[in-house]
């Protein structure tokens, strides 16, 4: 990993009256990076953010920022700049001076100021509304004027707090791309706070996931997504079957464990502790079959389809496997006849290789 | 409900009680006043008469209050009523915002505090005022315990001025309120964020996104101290005489309504000036939503 450019070391933040907003949180952001913070609101993502650039304070900890500790730095002194949730686009100014502001107050010459003022604005496509006021523009667009004014600093670090949220969902999209397009273009590190699985996955090269306060698990979109390390990870992260097992017993890199509804299995899993953990199972790695599937090693089980949504590209089905078991299970609709080929009440097979399982024992 | 011309009968009687009491107790003996500023004495048997008008005189009434005795006294009623003005916006200012700054348990009774005075007799609050500032009073009290004083605190224009920004303290402080608490505070986040100081934040953008506030606070202050009659009456003395009690002397002692008719809408007319001047500053501040 390159230089880091954001050390956080042992950071809480408690409030009066005994709220933990942000417990313990030590993480390393390295140059460049598009990192995100995610996790469900009231997880002390945003909080975490809003001590980075400074207009939080921690109780407890250390945050350094390109090697320097900003314990003593205002928010006007931190190399850092936010784009708000609220994108916070000044009313009472045009775009042109809403993007010049963080110039103009700090010194900047008015001929430089209107340099990069414009090349700001043709960035993110603004140029030719540069004179507008705010309120006669759409969400999207004053999002762009909190990313220009933002940018146009030349901050070490741009801190976005759930950026695309306000957002419909055909601009987020759009947008989306654009904020990695961006993040490439200008080469500053990126901190991303956003509750939106997609959000994170889709646009960060590295991703903290926080519950409570907490950082669950630092990793890249895939390895949150495949190698989960926490009951709480899998399920916030993509859809995801949980079941309880019981482990049996140890060899090799294999637990044995005998799950509820799907009987004995082996699933691959480092070390486990204690009796009791979960198989974690994502619904694309789950399949149909009519008839008795064939297959050595295959962990397979009859149902009922319970419940099946048509969404064009895939098919969301819940089958009932007994002792009160639903399963999840998505089908890739390839053909463009039958859709995904089962109907309610119909009995089947669900099927899926233990390697695509996943044994989680916190 | 949308558009209230979709449902004119609910509008109507909604209406109805505040038309009626705004026509009966506002525009009709404001109506008789207006005609009575043109009136006179009546001459009953070749003798003025004291007790009757005459209407439509001409217009001597208003020629007389553009005399420069009672321009001058019109020009010092604008003054005074503008330094308080000035002085309650800037004492008001920082109440206000320490209010919308303080915990949420603590603001209900801060706001009670603000309108407190509001539960005593007017006039009983300006005989403290008296007691506070005579010469053996509190003030000079405390000062001479460490040898100053005493000083001549009453019945001039720093008593006159001082009880207006006393008595209308509380219209400044809730229109500031309003619209601090309004603020949306991340401008002031992302104002610190891009690098300005607490005070040029303040100054670019907490005072022109509270302006709409502070327009109002103005003129909730500047009217009622144009017309105050009580505070200068009390605490001004012979020399610190305002317009209003020009024009309480009028209706009074001098028993000439029709001058104080007359000098009452001259006073309204400057009234309506400075709500012009108002209307051109909301014009230029245009996109803050006045």
């Amino acid at each position: 990993m390159s230089e880091q450019i954001v050390s956080i070391r042992n950071v809480s933040r408690r409030y009066p009256g005994g709220v933990t907003a942000v417990d313990d949180v030590s993480l390393d952001i390295a140059q460049n990076e598009f990192f995100a913070l995610l996790g469900p609101s009231g997880c002390g993502k945003t909080t975490l953010l809003r001590m980075i650039s400074g207009l939080d304070t921690p109780t407890e900890g250390q945050i350094m920022i390109g090697g320097q500790d900003m314990a003593l730095t205002p928010p006007n002194l931190r190399p850092t700049n936010m784009v708000f949730q609220s994108y916070a686009v000044f009313p009472h100014m045009t775009v042109e001076q809403n993007v010049g502001y963080g110039l103009k107050v700090t010194g900047v010459e008015a001929s430089e100021i209107k340099r990069r003022t414009a090349e700001a604005l043709e960035m993110v496509k603004l140029s030719h509304l540069a004179a507008r006021k705010p309120d006669q523009m759409s969400g999207g667009q004053r999002q762009r004027v909190a990313l220009a004014r933002a940018l146009v600093k030349r901050p070490k670090v741009l801190l976005l707090d759930e950026p695309l949220s306000a957002l419909d969902a055909k601009l987020r999209d759009g947008m989306r791309l654009e904020l990695t397009r961006l993040q490439e273009t200008v080469g500053i590190t990126f901190i991303i706070v956003t509750h939106d699985q997609d959000e994170a996955l889709s646009m960060a090269s590295r991703i903290a996931v926080m519950d409570k306060g907490a950082i669950q698990q630092i990793a890249t979109p895939s390895e949150l997504y495949e190698q989960p390390r926490t009951r709480f990870v899998a399920d916030f992260i993509g859809k995801v079957n949980l079941i309880d097992a019981a482990v049996l017993g140890q060899k090799g890199g294999k637990v044995s464990c005998l799950a509820q509804g799907l009987g004995n299995m082996e699933v691959g899993c480092e070390k486990s502790t204690g009796d009791k953990a979960t198989i974690a199972i994502r619904p694309e790695k789950l399949k149909i079959s009519v008839s008795e599937p064939k297959g050595a090693g295959l962990v397979k089980t009859k149902g009922t389809i319970r419940d099946v949504a048509y969404y064009g590209d895939t098919s969301h089905i819940v089958a009932d496997i007994g002792e009160g078991l639903d399963l999840s299970i998505n089908v890739q609709n390839n053909s463009r006849t039958g859709g995904s080929g089962v109907e309610r009440g119909q009995k089947v097979w669900v099927h899926f290789d233990p390697a695509d399982a996943l044994l989680l024992t916190e | 409900m949308d558009n209230w011309k979709d449902y004119k009968k609910v509008f109507w009687i909604l209406a109805a009680p505040g038309t009626f009491w705004l026509l009966l107790f506002f525009v009709i003996p404001l109506a008789f006043l207006f005609i009575m500023s043109f009136g006179g004495k009546a001459i009953v048997n070749g003798e003025v008469s004291i007790t009757d008008y005459a209407y439509f005189t001409g217009f001597e009434n208003y020629l007389r209050s553009v005399e420069p005795l009672y321009l001058q006294i019109m020009w010092k009623s604008i003054w005074i009523s503008a330094l308080a003005t000035i002085l309650c916006l800037v004492t008001a200012y920082p109440i206000a915002f320490g209010i919308c700054f303080a915990p949420a348990r603590w603001k209900p009774i801060l706001l009670l505090l603000v309108v407190l005075p509001f539960w005593i007799n007017l006039l009983i609050r300006t005989y403290a005022l008296i007691a506070v500032f005579r010469t053996q009073g509190y003030v000079n009290l405390t000062l001479s315990v460490v040898g100053l004083g005493p000083y001549e605190m009453l019945y001039n224009d720093f008593a006159v001025i001082f009880g207006l920004v006393y008595v209308y303290m509380p219209f400044m402080v809730l229109p500031l309120y309003a619209t601090i608490e309004r603020l949306d505070k991340s401008f002031l986040e992302a104002s610190l964020d891009l690098g300005a100081t607490q005070f040029t934040t303040f100054k670019n953008v907490t005072i022109p996104l509270t302006m709409p506030g502070i327009i109002t606070g103005v003129i909730l202050v500047f009217i009622p101290c144009l017309g105050s009659f009580l505070t200068p009456a009390l605490l001004g003395g012979a020399n610190a005489i305002m317009i209003g009690n020009v024009i309480e002397r009028q209706f009074k002692a001098a028993n000439d309504w029709p001058f104080g008719a007359a000098i009452s809408f001259m006073l309204m007319f400057a009234t309506f000036a400075a709500l012009m001047i108002r209307a051109f500053v909301a014009k230029r501040s245009a996109g803050v939503d006045v």
